[in-house]
């Protein structure tokens, strides 16, 4: 085994509960088991086990490649719990903590498992769609908007808090590379909008669609010569 | 202006010619770029404007990396001419540069400069092609809006069928273009282009043109044989028309040429 200081990184996993790679201390696959624990507690956002600001935009990056080249449609959602503030001045950071928790577990629990849920900033989240249509992006969101709105958090014993978030949704430009940072913008900027349109709303980005109807799919292709076609 | 002038750019603008699709990947850069050498073969002054501005890649498939793009040009980090530049096939090409992504949307600014170099270059060239971007993202509109002439390339598969079919919708519905150039490719057997084109007037007929002044006509520009060459030249990054002018889409793509000069 090479000289490696690994006690660092044992103590690290020890603190976050994981357990210690199988397999004998300094093998292969112990090492590799190790590399992969790190990774996973990189990726992840400590308090409620979401994917961080990191691991967010190596996923949003990954997804404009995508759809680059796909021309499949994919949302970002930008979520911000309204009046955050208020619940730490008035419950303390404690109550606070657990307001992130519930909302988070809110969002898991509305989305897809190919979707995914990040914390990235204090109580700012964001939501990856792969292969979303454009039709369906507001019912999706409105969805996950009434999730965290009907789900009280217990704060205190027989103390509940209702919190409420405003989101901002903007779809990848089909057959375009852009940047993560571009597409975030335009989320953000439909987020200020639900923001200041009186929050606890949703505003998403209209996107440009090609629209035929199925009257139109019917004539182009039920027909005896297109099918000769196939 | 005096009327000299003003003649000469309407004689420029008749010979600027946009090769858009609806879906991505049904071989518009190569289209684009095959079909410049075959216009060069016939003695023609050809440049091709790669306006994919999200996602250019007409260098890929010409195997050129030139340090000099529109990007920079837009960025006044250097002069048109030297962003102009020969490629293989005896064209000329003007690159987007693939770090132009903040052009994925259209801004007035932009919407200027493309005009602006159009302008200036059209009049040294016999044929402009504009490469643009799958799509109906409002840069591709608006390169698109820049030409004479519109092709949409198509395959015969459905995906491609109806995205052409929105594609000539939303050209005939907001530029009062009212004559489309189609041009099917990864044609399976001699006649799809003239079933698919048939296809496309039909569902044209009926939903689009009763609401429009007059109606679409739209042309078959020609069709492309699925051509296991085409593959090999793409992955060679080779034009076909250069390395295999004897290949049935080769040939195919020669005569789309004479029919571009004629028309």
């Amino acid at each position: 085994m090479p000289d490696l200081r690994l006690d660092l990184a044992l103590q690290l996993l020890q603190q976050a509960g994981v357990p210690e790679p199988e397999g004998e201390r300094g093998s292969a696959a112990w090492l590799q088991g190790l590399v992969d624990a790190l990774v996973d507690l990189s990726s992840r956002d400590p308090l409620t086990g979401a994917a961080n600001r990191r691991s967010f935009e190596v996923a949003l990056s990954r997804e404009i490649d995508r759809v680059a080249r796909s021309g499949e449609a994919a949302l970002l959602l930008v979520l911000d719990i309204d009046h955050f503030k208020r619940v730490n001045d008035t419950h303390g950071h404690g109550a606070g903590d657990l307001v992130i928790k519930s909302v988070v577990q809110a969002l898991q629990d509305t989305v897809r498992p190919m979707d995914l849920v990040a914390r990235t900033g204090g109580e700012e989240f964001a939501i990856v769609l792969p292969n979303c249509a454009p039709a369906f992006g507001q019912a999706v969101a409105e969805r996950v908007r009434r999730r965290v709105q009907s789900t009280p958090v217990a704060v205190a014993p027989g103390q509940q808090l209702q919190v409420t978030i405003s989101v901002g949704g903007a779809f990848a430009p089909q057959w375009v590379r852009s940047r993560t940072h571009l597409w975030i913008e335009r989320a953000d900027q439909q987020l200020y909008r639900a923001k200041s349109e009186g929050r606890n709303r949703v505003c998403l980005e209209p996107a440009a669609v090609l629209q035929v109807s199925n009257d139109e799919k019917r004539l182009l292709f039920e027909t005896s010569q297109f099918q000769d076609l196939a | 202006m005096s009327d000299g002038t003003l003649e000469a750019s309407r004689a420029a603008a008749r010979k600027v010619t946009a090769i858009t699709s609806g879906k991505g990947g049904v071989g518009k850069t190569f289209l684009a770029a095959n079909l410049a050498a075959a216009l060069a073969r016939q003695g023609q002054r050809v440049l091709v404007l790669d306006a994919d501005l999200g996602l250019a890649n007409l260098d890929v498939v010409l195997n050129l990396f030139p340090k000099v793009t529109l990007h920079e040009v837009f960025a006044g980090k250097c002069k048109l001419e030297e962003a102009i530049v020969a490629a293989p096939g005896g064209f000329s090409v003007l690159l987007a540069g693939s770090g132009m992504v903040e052009y994925s949307r259209m801004t007035p600014e932009l919407r200027d400069q493309l005009r602006d170099v159009l302008n200036q270059v059209a009049p040294r060239f016999d044929q402009v092609l504009l490469d643009t971007g799958a799509g109906i993202s409002d840069v591709v509109l608006y390169t698109v809006s820049l030409a004479h002439r519109v092709i949409v390339v198509a395959t015969p598969e459905p995906t491609s069928l109806t995205d052409a079919y929105a594609t000539i919708k939303v050209l005939a519905t907001t530029q009062q273009r009212r004559r489309i150039s189609l041009v099917v490719n990864q044609a399976r057997r001699p006649g799809d282009g003239r079933v698919v084109r048939q296809q496309l007037q039909q569902v044209v007929d009926r939903y689009v043109s009763p609401g429009l002044d007059s109606p679409i006509q739209i042309d078959l520009l020609g069709e492309l044989p699925n051509d296991s060459a085409v593959r090999d030249a793409v992955l060679r990054r080779q034009l076909l028309v250069e390395t295999l002018p004897g290949a049935p889409a080769a040939v195919a793509v020669g005569q789309l040429a004479t029919r571009l000069i004629d028309a």
